[in-house]
């Protein structure tokens, strides 16, 4: 009823007309602002920090260091960080103090009065300095860290892990062709438009109140508590509305400082970052090494694929360990290979901790994969369409790693978007221009952790839906909404959506791993199911009948088959609420529930995950210009196919599939986070940073949704965030080697880049 | 400190008197002074046009405007593109496109379009893709904000 149409999104209204309130838009009687002080240096031993002259300036109301920090450190899967420093710096930009004062200028004013004395140390800026014998070590306690998958760490690897199946080494000696390369890719910053920031407020009993543009609001809560010292109850955590994550509002790092001001000066707090500190303090997606052999028999059969994998996860571990495993899990690609080895590590170096973001090592692993596909092609003369339909994976096999695969439409995804680009009227050659046409399939998961929901039935016979699930974009709360309503045949007006507070949202991990629609939408599903079957009871002694013989009608009703006789959902709710029953209300509550890993051998290779969730498929097709006088790459359309296995509201579903394209040609073709030889970030402005605007995007970017319902989803749906992203690059990848015969093998691939490239061939 | 300034300024057809420091910018005296907070501060270095608003019914970036400078041009910000109506046609588009995922650059792409299409009523794809050239969106890929316009392409702004 519901599922499948294109209501307008529940906050739309509210975005374009200014209302919707974000996290800069909060205002609060007696509010501070902070200010941040931060490390000139890459790395540096802090010697003191001198605060006087800052906390006699008249307006300053509290002041953080390294040295009020008592408790242990903090941090992702290895708790290897602070809130603000402590006794030494790992990047330029680490947040060494905060302010709170009156007003900005005051703030920053104190800012500046605050006095640090550094010693240098020598820096590890890229992964071959951190991996050079004789590298400064940038973490000498890091056998001491809480970690919360164990580790493998040494000298600068925070992390390693692996994955084999088979007999890589046999087999690769077997092969009639065997194909090798290295890739590396650069830091991407998320860059949503609205910057990180909180607001802390603080109550007479010393009770916290955070409202954060945010991912999660119980992550958050989680991490403030931790770092404050405070029991969790006493830290409560609102989502404002949220302009845009992508993973960069995924993990927390600033809360607690504004938290902490807030306490100390028993005051409103905002800490509200600038874009510069946002690009220099917040994540970045890992730059990486990639080395991969495949070899394939004559007959283009792929028999095995050897992986190795560095990324440079900066200065801090965060979500490496994750991003890591699942790049590896990625590595092998949607292909049925039956001899696959992939080892990885994840380096420090002094530069910004990378993090997660949108398709979480996937990019990286794909970007690598399947350009080395096409050489593969090449290499046997086989048509790059044809390989990969060759050895596609198909429903109910198995992943790399061991997880069941039940739906699959990869081979879908591919020929819908083969046979579309074929179908098109060609552009019109350019001259000057050559062009191409590359092709790029992947997997992901949707999954990952708990959730939950809660569904009220009120007075009126309208329904109260609440779940933790922050819709940082990309239309959760619509999506939640149309899955409750659809379970009750009640238009969507009708279905209230609770803002997320962790007072009184139910539990949900975070807005990530495309698992909104997948498993809070399960959650939703399940508990509406619970409130039907309650009212179905109430209706049943109403109208003295059994259960079995009621059916939902549509608009609130239930009635006996057959008979037009009804009672509606108010009377129901009258009942319960003044009668009998008591409050018909349902709360269902999950973690990712399927068969995972064998959990000895992910022990023992450190997966980092028990288990990922269902995978979900894809495939893309891009036409490209390349100037061969000039290097620029221009893309001239796109054919994206993803299996939303469901798709509950379609122009969401291509809203997520070309947004996630577009941020996939700007990973591909522009945008690089640079340092310099100090370490200093040099691309700080969105002058310096190229996101792509809507003249560098193709107008034609068409957004195939697939549809195979997955049976673990009451309505079949999976997630569809992170895919669109991972094909992008490859796919360009492809199509420049397709018009010019030149292979770039470094991420972006810029002007410079495709001429190096233009040479080497 | 900062030296302030009397001022009144003219915005969404209402005189406002305030006091501001002579370093603030429109998009400052917008957000704080008169609590208009639909225009956005996304990198305050004039480049991702969530701040876009008319100024004198032309395009201005006001975090790159001082407020001090604005006299008595009038100043339309989203709170006042739709008159006395809920939407205006280009925000009613916007919504029925889909065109709207996190917001936050929206309130520049409604002001871009809204002055658009007030000086080319009929503008086809290529004049849409030029007028929105200044403001970027990192969710949408652009795809549903063009079909929303192509859709009020001869409507009325």
């Amino acid at each position: 009823m519901t599922i499948g149409l294109n209501p307008p999104r529940l906050e739309a209204g509210d975005k374009a007309t200014g209302r919707a309130r974000y996290v800069d838009d909060i205002e609060l009687p007696g509010m501070l602002y902070a200010a941040l002080v931060t490390s000139p240096h890459a790395h540096a031993r802090i010697i003191g920090c001198r605060v006087d002259a800052a906390r006699a300036m008249p307006g300053v109301k509290a002041i953080v260091t390294g040295d009020d920090l008592k408790g242990p450190r903090s941090g992702g899967i290895i708790k290897d960080e602070s809130m603000v420093a402590r006794g030494r710096v790992r990047y330029v930009g680490e947040i060494v103090a905060a302010v709170a004062a009156v007003d900005r200028e005051t703030a920053s004013r104190a800012a500046e009065a605050i006095e640090v004395a550094y010693e240098p140390l020598p820096a590890a800026l890229s992964i071959d300095q951190a991996l050079a014998a004789g590298a400064p070590i940038l973490h000498e306690d890091y056998a001491s860290y809480v970690k919360t998958v164990p580790g493998g760490g040494h000298d600068n690897t925070a992390f390693d892990s692996s994955v084999e199946e088979g007999d890589v080494e046999r087999a690769l000696r077997e092969c009639d062709v065997i194909v090798e390369s290295t890739w590396e890719t650069q830091a991407q910053h998320h860059l949503y438009l609205e910057t990180n920031g909180c607001v802390a407020d603080v109550d007479a009993a010393g009770r916290i109140t955070l409202h954060a543009t945010c991912q999660s609001v119980h992550h958050i809560q989680q991490r403030v508590a931790e770092e404050l010292g405070e029991p969790t109850a006493r830290v409560r955590v609102l989502a404002t509305r949220v302009g845009g994550g992508f993973g960069g509002k995924h993990a927390s790092n600033i809360h607690s400082i504004a938290a902490w001001l807030a306490r100390a000066a028993r005051r409103p707090v905002k800490l509200v970052l600038s874009r510069t500190q946002d690009f220099e303090i917040q994540r970045s997606r890992h730059p990486a090494r990639i080395w991969i052999k495949t070899g394939a028999r004559r007959d283009g059969t792929i028999v095995a694929r050897d992986v190795r994998v560095i990324l440079d996860g900066g200065a801090y571990a965060d979500e490496s360990p994750a991003v890591l495993a699942f790049a590896l899990l990625m590595s092998r690609g949607p292909y049925r290979i039956p001899n696959a080895r992939a080892r990885g590590q994840v380096v420090y170096t002094n530069k910004l901790r990378a993090g997660s973001f949108r398709g979480f090592g996937n990019p990286q692993a794909s970007f690598a994969g399947e350009s080395q596909i096409d050489e593969l092609a090449a290499k046997l003369g086989m048509d790059p369409v044809e390989i990969r339909l060759k050895n596609a994976m198909r429903p109910n096999d198995t992943a790399f790693g061991g997880e069941a695969v039940r739906s699959c439409v990869l081979t879908e995804c591919l020929t819908r978007v083969r046979d579309a680009q074929g179908q098109a009227p060609p552009l019109k050659p350019r001259s000057g221009r050559k062009r191409g046409v590359g092709y790029a399939v992947m997997s992901h998961v949707s999954g990952l952790m708990g959730t939950a929901a809660s569904v009220s039935l009120l007075s009126d016979g309208s329904v109260a839906l609440a779940t933790g699930c922050v819709d940082i974009g990309q239309g959760s709360d619509t999506i939640l909404v149309q899955i409750c309503a659809d379970a009750l045949k009640l238009p969507i007006e009708r279905v209230s959506y609770a803002p997320q507070d962790t007072d009184s949202s139910p539990y949900n991990w975070k807005t990530a791993g495309s698992r909104s629609t997948y498993m809070t939408g399960r959650a939703v599903a399940v508990a509406t199911t619970e409130v039907r079957e309650k009212m179905l009871e109430h209706a049943g002694e109403m109208m003295e009948c059994g259960v079995a013989d009621l059916e939902l009608r549509p608009g609130g009703a239930i009635g006996i088959k057959g008979v037009p006789k009804t009672v509606s959902f108010k009377e129901i709710a009258m009942r319960s609420l003044y009668r009998a029953g008591g409050p018909i209300a349902a709360h269902h509550g999950f973690v990712f529930d399927g068969p995972g890993f064998d959990p000895k051998r992910a022990a023992i290779n450190r997966l980092a995950f028990a288990n990922l969730g269902v995978y979900t498929f894809g495939a893309h097709c891009v036409e490209v210009d390349v100037d061969e006088a000039t290097g620029a790459v221009e893309v001239r359309r796109a054919w994206c196919a993803h299996d939303a296995g469901r798709a509950i509201n379609p122009v969401s579903c291509e809203g997520q599939i070309q947004g996630g394209f577009v941020q996939g040609i700007g990973y591909a073709l522009t945008e690089a986070m640079q340092w310099n030889d100090e370490g200093w970030l040099t691309t700080v402005t969105l002058a310096d940073y190229k996101v792509p605007g809507i003249l560098d995007t193709p107008p034609e970017i068409h957004a195939i949704v697939l549809e195979d319902p997955d049976p673990s989803h009451p309505v079949g749906a999976k997630g569809i965030g992170e895919p669109s992203l991972v094909g992008a690059a490859p796919a360009i990848a492809n199509a420049i080697h397709n018009a010019t015969g030149a292979r770039a093998r470094t991420l972006p691939m810029t002007p410079e880049r495709v001429l190096d490239a233009l040479d080497a061939r | 400190m900062t030296s302030k300034l009397p001022m009144t300024l003219n915005v969404n057809g209402e005189p406002h008197d305030l006091i501001a420091a002579t370093t603030a910018t429109l998009l400052d005296v917008l957000r704080s002074s008169l609590e208009l907070t639909g225009t956005k501060r996304g990198c305050n270095h004039g480049v991702c046009g969530a701040c876009t608003v008319l100024l004198d019914g032309k395009l201005a970036r006001s975090c790159l405007t001082l407020a001090v400078d604005v006299g008595e041009r009038p100043v339309t910000t989203v709170e006042g593109i739709s008159g006395n109506e809920a939407f205006s046609p280009v925000q009613q588009a916007l919504i029925d496109a889909g065109a709207i995922q996190c917001g936050f650059c929206t309130p520049g792409f409604v002001i871009a379009l809204s002055e658009l299409f007030a000086r080319e009523p009929h503008a086809g794809r290529e004049q849409i893709r030029a007028a929105l050239s200044g403001n970027l969106c990192r969710c949408s890929g652009y795809v549903k904000i063009i079909e929303a316009a192509e859709s009020l392409a001869g409507a009325a702004p």
